[in-house]
């Protein structure tokens, strides 16, 4: 109980869950279940995210991938089940305890959900002006950001102003302008073209690789993930390059782990490796 | 569309005032709370007070003319001409002025404020807001209602004047009635509680604009069409509560006052 009412702001919650050497899991869901107007849409779902791993979640359009995303971030109440992330309990958060704790998570939406009156740096900057940042250098952080996702020529525009790329990685960087300990990526190539999205997923994967930042990464699209799972950032070429396959990972990442989601039920979870050579009738089927 | 059960539909419409109430809850407590987003509050004075005054000058002038037009009428069959000030400012301070106030108000800001946030909320933004942190109600909802209370006390001060200046042009540029007797009627028939009444009405009538308008906008669901639906939902119910309101006001002002 007392936990559960902490102050996510407190030093003595941010200051150990989720930060290096805690064990606990970043974001841990259990039995959780949840429907709209009597009709289910997920159904006990377990998992959990330790530090610095990256689960990605497959399924299926209208399986629930979003509504757990939007769970994770306390954006929605599980009927019911625990939703625990940073060790807190999220559903017995008070209102101002959970927006404190959403202070430490980052978003991308699937259509980016950019303020339309803000130009792209008064977006970028939203959090750090709610925290009071000083103007120089909350300016700073958004070029820093902006310069992450290679679009600091656009700090003046309006969303408007943008093509459907382009404004997604503006979401990306005011996800991660604040450096979050964990990001939700909810289907961030949703809509656009193949190149625009191995663009964004390069992104992803330099946030994962540089930052090593807890991420869950909602996609419908296979290729998006094993593009993940079989590639690294580089730093030297500013691009991805394919893991060596004859390094101790094989051409895999093992930090990397899959949730895959069927009519509001988990249908697999596990590595890379695992869901391939799944032997699950209906995995094999989405796989194919 | 769906039929519904009589209890569906009663457990529908129960839920629907218990989400107002929360709402309308939130906002009042986060007026008394910090952090207040000033900037916004001032933003939306400026939209809802300044922006409103040419609809409220014009509205409340020409109700003022017509108001003396058509008592002067009724009031020849009494000999009773000289009472046109009395009726004109009595019936704008104390009942014509706020609801006129609150409708034109109402039409135009209620339903701004449901597309704007309805707009917000079916674009994800309002969901963005929550994610980076922000409570929306205290974003988006508490300086709409600070800044609608706040101006149509002042907007509706304003369509009294101005009614009752307009009464006063027709009664003495087309009624030929004496201007200083006029004014002096006008003036000498407002007592203490009409003037209280009058001033009350607007509190009610502004809190019902923003929440009204703030909660279909927060509740809008299903793209533009939603964003419509939620529009004229906002104004019609909101238009009708301050009618409802100005009733239960007056008689309780009747009851304090005793007229």
């Amino acid at each position: 109980m007392p936990e559960d009412h902490a102050n996510p702001g407190s030093s003595s919650t941010t200051a150990t869950a989720g930060s290096p050497g805690d064990r606990t899991p970043v974001v841990r869901f259990e039995d959780v279940s949840i429907a709209f107007e009597g009709k289910p849409v997920l159904q006990e779902i377990t998992f959990s995210v330790q530090r610095g791993q990256t689960l990605v979640l497959l399924g299926p359009a209208g399986c629930g991938k979003s509504v757990l995303l939007k769970l994770a971030n306390g954006l929605l109440k599980p009927d019911s089940g625990t939703i625990r992330v940073f060790g807190q309990n999220i559903d017995k958060l008070r209102r101002r305890e959970l927006y404190a704790l959403r202070a430490r998570i980052g978003m991308v939406f699937q259509e980016s959900a950019l303020f339309d009156s803000l130009t792209v740096e008064e977006n970028v900057a939203y959090r750090l002006h709610e925290e009071h940042v000083p103007e120089a250098e909350a300016h700073a952080r958004v070029v820093e950001a902006l310069k992450f996702v290679e679009l600091e020529a656009a700090i003046d525009k309006f969303p408007s102003e943008l093509s459907g790329g382009m404004r997604r990685r503006v979401s990306i960087a005011r996800a991660i302008v604040s450096h979050p300990d964990l990001i939700l990526y909810d289907s961030p190539t949703g809509g656009l073209d193949p190149i625009t999205s191995t663009t964004i997923i390069e992104l992803v994967m330099k946030q994962r690789d540089v930052w090593h930042t807890t991420s869950l990464v909602v996609t419908h699209r296979l290729q998006d993930a094993f593009i993940l799972a079989a590639n690294r950032f580089d730093p030297a070429t500013g691009g991805m390059k394919p893991l060596p396959k004859d390094g101790p990972d094989h051409g895999i990442d093992e930090g990397m782990k899959f949730l895959l989601l069927n009519e509001g039920k988990i249908a697999f979870q596990g590595t890379t490796e695992e869901l391939v050579r799944s032997g699950d009738p209906w995995v094999k089927r989405y796989l194919a | 569309m769906s039929i519904l059960s009589p209890e569906v539909f009663i457990k529908k419409q129960v839920a629907t005032v218990q989400e107002y109430s929360i709402l309308s809850g939130r906002a009042i407590a986060d007026i008394f709370s910090r952090p207040r987003y000033w900037a916004d509050i001032f933003t939306q004075m400026d939209s809802i007070g300044v922006g409103s005054l040419p609809i409220i000058i014009l509205s409340g002038f020409f109700t003022g003319c017509v108001l003396a037009l058509q008592s002067v009428t009724a009031l020849q069959e009494f000999g009773a001409v000289s009472k046109t000030g009395s009726l004109v400012s009595l019936s704008m301070v104390k009942e014509l002025g706020p609801v006129l106030t609150g409708l034109m108000v109402s039409g135009r800001n209620a339903a701004g404020m449901a597309s704007e946030i309805g707009s917000m909320k079916v674009t994800e933004q309002i969901d963005a807001m929550r994610a980076l942190g922000t409570d929306p109600i205290r974003k988006l909802v508490a300086p709409r209602l600070i800044a609608t209370i706040f101006m149509l006390f002042f907007l509706t001060i304003i369509a009294d004047a101005v009614g009752i200046a307009g009464g006063a042009l027709v009664s003495v540029g087309m009624l030929g009635l004496n201007a200083s007797s006029y004014l002096h009627s006008s003036y000498a028939s407002l007592v203490h509680g009409d003037i209280v009444q009058g001033l009350t009405k607007p509190l009610f009538s502004g809190f019902i604009i923003a929440t009204v308008g703030c909660y279909f906008g927060m509740r809008t669901t299903g793209g533009t069409q939603g964003v419509g639906r939620a529009t004229t939902q906002a104004v019609v119910v909101s238009s009708v509560f301050i009618i409802v309101v100005d009733f239960i006001v007056t008689r309780a002002m009747i009851g304090i006052f005793g007229s």
